[in-house]
């Protein structure tokens, strides 16, 4: 099942993604990228429905890159989150509804890093930690038992029995990309 | 309006803004997209539709094909909704003529002209609006290959051919620059312009010479 995870430390918000695109039973990619650039510091990661995770992203990309070329600056985080929230819900109650849950990721100079959840009903909420899928379950157990605000970039771990996963971390300076996660850098 | 090998240079004269407004929403230069820019002559206001259709349609053709538009495409584009609007009913066509600028994804740089009409050309030097024929005299007499094998070279030709029409020297020219792989940057002129004063001092200097010879 696909899994995504975000956590905001003072400066920085972390994501991870797995990187399997399965059909049923069978695996069809596992190197794929479920994170979405939507600007230099805000990465949508888009899990669901086969074909509505890409449609639905890639639209919210697209256009949160026109408000860049109209308006001469990006669009905030906080801005961008209620732009996709507005853009999931109008489409839930049409007759083509997006099955998608996402996590929004950004930094902003002015709010510093911020992590939205949202999910399929269009929910939005902004909060320190999120995430999606069976997964979901059981690390947000313990990152409520062991979450602090002030966590430095070394304390992030890992459980679940995913082959491998993207990691990426958003701070002031933009988008960087972690080692990539597979079992074996666990053993 | 010169295209060199790796930039496009654009210029526009600035028009001299009452003392009490504010300069900066004055801007005849605007990015379409990140490769690709246009600079307008005519009614602002008309021209401010045809831009924000345009960067629309940039976006849209990257969501459907998941590559950025060519220059000739969204030239094409521009120049189809223009001559639209010559044929429909109770409209009148844009009152603007468009130089669009840019580099195409294989690197090429491209420069196309669209007017009214909705005839569009492409160039490799031109200039539009008031005193364009003088300007694009003046670029045809010295688009040579030295005069744009570099890049300093390249802005300094728009400079001079745009000084040969305003008035009041570099204060009144707003310069961008588009590199390939690289977005628009509006470009400092002051020292250039003091650069080819210097040259053109220097030139004169050297013709007395001659004569006096």
């Amino acid at each position: 099942m696909e899994y995504l995870i975000g956590i905001q430390g003072p400066d920085f918000v972390l994501v991870a993604a797995d990187n399997v695109a399965a059909s049923s039973i069978i695996q069809m990619k596992h190197d794929y990228d479920k994170m979405f650039k939507l600007s230099e510091k805000i990465l949508l990661l888009c899990v669901g429905e086969a074909g509505d995770t890409v449609q639905f992203a890639e639209y919210i990309q697209k256009n949160v890159q026109l408000y860049k070329m109209r308006n001469g600056y990006e669009l905030s985080p906080a801005a961008a989150a209620n732009f996709t929230r507005k853009n999931l819900a109008d489409y839930l109650r049409s007759r083509t509804p997006y099955h998608v849950n996402l996590l929004l990721a950004g930094y902003d100079e002015a709010d510093g890093p911020g992590l939205y959840y949202m999910d399929y009903l269009s929910a939005l909420a902004k909060a320190p930690f999120a995430a999606h899928g069976y997964g979901a379950f059981l690390t947000l157990s313990i990152l409520d038992r062991y979450y602090r605000p002030e966590m430095h970039r070394g304390g992030e771990r890992f459980i679940l029995n995913l082959p491998s996963f993207n990691v990426r971390l958003i701070d002031r300076e933009g988008i960087h990309d972690l080692e990539k996660l597979t079992l074996a850098s666990f053993l | 309006m010169p295209i060199c090998k790796d930039i496009v240079v654009l210029g526009v004269e600035k028009k001299s803004v009452a003392k009490l407004q504010e300069e900066r929403t004055v801007r005849k230069i605007c990015a379409l997209d990140e490769h690709v820019c246009m600079a307008f002559a005519g009614l602002t206001a008309d021209a401010r539709i045809v831009i924000n259709r345009a960067r629309v349609e940039c976006q849209s053709h990257r969501l459907t094909v998941e590559d950025p538009v060519t220059v000739e495409y969204i030239t094409r584009y521009i120049a189809t909704l223009k001559q639209r609007y010559t044929q429909s009913n109770g409209r009148r066509p844009f009152g603007i003529s468009a130089l669009i600028v840019g580099f195409d994804y294989d690197g090429t740089p491209r420069l196309y002209q669209t007017d009214p009409s909705g005839t569009y050309h492409a160039w490799k030097a031109n200039a539009i609006g008031r005193s364009a024929k003088t300007v694009r005299e003046f670029l045809e007499k010295n688009y040579t290959d030295e005069a744009i094998a570099g890049d300093n070279e390249a802005i300094k030709l728009a400079i001079k051919a745009l000084l040969e029409v305003v008035q009041s020297g570099g204060k009144n020219i707003e310069l961008a620059v588009i590199r390939r792989n690289q977005p628009l940057k509006s470009k400092e002129i002051e020292t250039l312009v003091a650069e080819i004063e210097k040259e053109k001092e220097e030139e004169a200097e050297k013709k007395k010479q001659k004569k006096s010879t």
